[in-house]
């Protein structure tokens, strides 16, 4: 019988069916950030629905059935990206830049409105109801070509010799993309959430 | 002084590859003269772990 952790309530195959169900979007959406493609944005969670479904023995209870599935398909995303190596530069643009001259003034220090301000409860965060709507909608604000090579970095944890191997980028070109990528990032979170003390509020 | 744009560009970069001495002392030297940096910096490196979390995490954070 299967079991999580936080509950101890047997999982039934209608359960894991019916919550496989929910998450497939989530996954499709993180999948086509990854690759670029819807179609085989699909195939890909296909496969990793029904590795998840036929190897469900496998799965320990230690984690939450959706975090397991998640990390398959990541799985299947690395391998993806280190084989299919030219073919995904398809629509790729290392000039999908965003802007961040709107931060600094002429002589490149911080512009007073874009100055990082101070961060409520960071830790807290990523615990409460809302912080990964607002998070994924960060990510997903930037340029589509950064957003790959943010995720790609940042949330599939790949080395950037190797995401400039697979997209055929120069290091440099990776290292400016990250840079813009995470300067955006930082002031859309900060706008978002970590600059409103009510998001913070302890109950 | 180094800018606060170059500060950015070598704080970032500090999380994907090795700085050089002088990149991490020209660096080190800005952020003990400039706070918006420091704070810019911690964020960033807040950011680096909560994206570690997210792959982990499914997007609707159940």
């Amino acid at each position: 019988m299967l079991s999580e952790s936080t509950n101890r309530t047997p999982l039934s195959e209608d359960d894991v069916q019916q919550r496989l169900h929910a998450l497939r979007p989530r996954l499709q959406a993180f999948a086509r950030l990854q690759l670029g493609d819807e179609t085989h944005a699909e195939d890909l969670v296909q496969e990793a629905l029904i590795a998840a479904w036929e190897g469900l023995e496998r799965f320990s209870g230690n984690a939450k059935l959706e975090t397991w599935v998640f990390g398959i398909l990541k799985h299947k995303l690395v391998d993806e990206i280190r084989h299919r190596r030219r073919e995904q530069t398809t629509g790729f643009d290392p000039d999908d830049l965003p802007e961040i001259d709107g931060l600094f003034n002429p002589r490149a220090h911080w512009l007073p409105a874009a100055r990082p301000q101070k961060w409520h409860d960071p830790e807290q965060a990523c615990l409460q109801d809302g912080f990964w709507q607002v998070f994924d909608f960060c990510v997903l604000h930037l340029p589509n070509s950064t957003a790959r090579v943010f995720s790609m970095r940042e949330l599939m944890g790949l080395e950037t010799a190797e995401i400039c191997a697979a997209l055929d980028i120069s290091e440099q070109n990776c290292w400016v993309m990250l840079h813009r990528a995470r300067l955006k990032l930082r002031a859309c979170l900060e706008n978002g959430w970590f600059g409103k003390e009510e998001n913070n509020a302890v109950v | 002084m180094q800018s606060c744009k170059r500060a950015t560009e070598l704080m970032s970069q500090q999380l994907d590859r090795e700085l050089s001495a002088s990149e991490k002392l020209g660096l080190k030297m800005h952020l003990l003269m400039c706070r918006h940096c420091r704070k810019c910096e911690q964020q960033l490196g807040i950011i680096h772990q909560l994206c570690a979390r997210r792959g982990d995490t499914p997007p609707d954070g159940e």
